[in-house]
C-alpha cells in the first residue's frame, strides 16, 4: 500500500488526522443544528471550550484559516459546516487555501473545462 | 425475480441544490449541467423503476467520526433529509423499501461483506440531490429507496476493487429478490475535484473521460488504482468515483451506454452523468 505517499497540497484524513482533529471536527459537526450555530456566534471562545479544542485549533478558528484548521486535524466536510456559519461556500474555501480571490479561483475552474 | 433496469451515476454537488432552489437550471453557468438530464428523464419514463438503490457517501449528516462504517445499508421505512449547516432546502422524506433492505443485508453479509445496518438514517445531499435531479418537481418521490453509504470521509477508505465487488454483490442481490418490482441503481459523487488544501480546485478531465469510457467496455480498469493513486489522479473528493464503480458493478459484463454528459465546472467539481443498462 502507498498510504504514506505525499501528494503536494493534500492532507489525507487518516487515523493520525482523525485523532488530532476529533474535538475540532466534533464541534464543526455540531453546526448541523441551527441553535448550535447561534450558540457559537454568541460566544465563540466558550463554545470552543465546551468541545475542548486545543490552542492551535482555537487560533485557527479565530482566524477562519482553512489550511490551519486542516493542519490542526480538521476534515473539510465538517469545516464546511463551520464556513456555512459565515455564508462561505467551498469556492470561498478554495480561494482562501490557494491564495486567490474567489473570482480568480472560479476562473481557474472554468479554465480546467476548456483544456 | 426483480428486474434491474440499469444504473445512473451523477455528481451531487451542493451548488446543484442551490441552483434548484433558485430555479437557475437555465442560467448559463448551470445549463450545460441540467441539460444533461432530460434524456435521463425520458429513459426513466420508459424503464419505470419502482425502487432506487442509492449508493452514496455521507458528508457528516448521519455519520460522525464517533462511528464511521465502511459500508452501511439503510433498513428504515422512511429516510429524512436534514440541515447540513450550509443552507440548502431540506427535501421531503423518502419511503424505504424494507424487504429489499433486508434482502440486501442478508445477501451481502452472506457474501462476506461486513455491513453496518441502520434502522434510522438521515440522508444528506449526496442522496437527495441526485433524486431531485432524476425526479424533479415532484410533490412525492415516485420510487421507494434503499440507501447504501460508502465511507469516503475517514481513511483508510474501501479500495476501488472492494467497491467494485460490493457493487457486483448488490447486483446479484437485486436479481435474486423475489418480487416483480423494477429496480434502478443510482451512484452519486465525483467526478474529479478537491475541496481541501493548497491543491483545492484540482480537476483532471483526461482521467474523468477515460474513467467514464472504461465503465462501458473495461469496467474494472479503475480497480488497478489504490485509493492514494485515485486521490492523486482525481482529487481528495474525486475518490467519490467509488460509487460510480460500485454502480457499474451491479450491472452485467456487457452494458449499453444510454446517455452521458460531462461538464466543468459546477462549483469546484467536474460534473458527470451516465446511464447504463444491461446489454443482454
Amino acid at each position: 500500500m502507498t498510504a504514506t505517499r505525499e501528494i503536494p497540497g493534500t492532507t489525507l484524513f487518516d487515523g493520525t488526522q482523525a485523532r488530532k482533529g476529533y474535538a475540532l471536527n466534533k464541534m464543526c459537526y455540531s453546526f448541523n443544528a441551527a441553535p448550535n450555530r447561534e450558540a457559537f456566534k454568541a460566544d465563540e471562545e466558550g463554545y470552543c471550550s465546551k468541545f475542548g479544542l486545543n490552542d492551535a485549533q482555537r487560533q485557527a478558528i479565530r482566524e477562519r484559516n482553512v489550511l490551519k484548521l486542516i493542519a490542526a486535524g480538521g476534515n473539510v466536510y465538517y469545516l464546511a459546516k463551520f464556513a456555512g456559519i459565515f455564508g462561505l461556500d467551498v469556492q470561498d474555501l478554495g480561494a482562501q487555501q490557494t491564495g486567490m480571490t474567489k473570482d480568480q479561483f472560479k476562473a481557474k475552474l472554468l479554465a480546467a473545462g476548456r483544456n | 425475480m426483480a428486474t434491474l433496469v440499469g444504473g445512473i451515476t451523477t455528481s451531487h454537488v451542493p451548488a446543484i441544490g442551490r441552483a434548484i432552489a433558485r430555479d437557475l437550471q437555465g442560467d448559463p453557468y448551470f445549463k450545460p449541467f441540467f441539460d444533461g438530464f432530460p434524456p435521463v428523464h425520458a429513459w426513466l419514463d420508459r424503464v419505470k423503476p419502482d425502487v432506487a438503490v442509492v449508493l452514496y457517501n455521507d458528508h457528516g449528516l448521519n455519520f460522525f467520526l464517533d462511528k464511521m462504517p465502511t459500508f452501511a445499508v439503510g433498513a428504515a421505512s422512511e429516510y429524512r433529509n436534514a440541515d447540513e449547516g450550509w443552507g440548502i432546502p431540506v427535501v421531503p422524506p423518502f419511503r424505504g423499501e424494507l424487504d429489499l433492505s433486508w434482502h440486501l443485508i442478508e445477501s451481502l453479509i452472506g457474501e462476506d461483506f461486513d455491513l453496518t445496518t441502520c434502522q434510522e438514517m438521515l440522508v444528506d445531499h449526496a442522496f437527495t440531490l441526485p433524486m431531485a435531479l432524476l425526479w424533479p418537481g415532484r410533490a412525492a418521490w415516485p420510487v421507494t429507496t434503499v440507501p447504501v453509504c460508502i465511507n469516503t470521509v475517514q481513511f483508510p477508505l474501501p479500495s476501488a476493487r472492494r467497491c467494485w465487488q460490493l457493487g457486483q454483490a448488490i447486483g446479484r442481490a437485486i436479481q435474486s429478490w423475489n418480487t416483480d418490482k423494477r429496480v434502478v441503481v443510482v451512484g452519486t459523487g465525483g467526478l474529479s475535484h478537491q475541496l481541501d488544501g493548497e491543491r483545492a480546485g484540482f480537476i483532471n478531465k483526461d482521467f474523468d473521460l477515460k474513467f467514464m469510457d472504461s465503465l462501458v467496455d473495461d469496467p474494472t480498469w479503475a480497480t488497478r488504482y489504490s485509493i492514494t493513486d485515485l486521490v492523486e489522479l482525481t482529487g481528495t473528493q474525486g475518490v467519490e468515483l467509488l460509487m460510480w464503480l460500485a454502480t457499474r458493478g451491479t450491472l452485467s459484463a456487457a452494458v449499453r451506454k444510454v446517455h452521458a454528459n460531462y461538464h466543468i465546472p459546477i462549483s469546484n467539481t467536474a460534473a458527470g452523468l451516465m446511464v447504463l443498462e444491461n446489454a443482454l
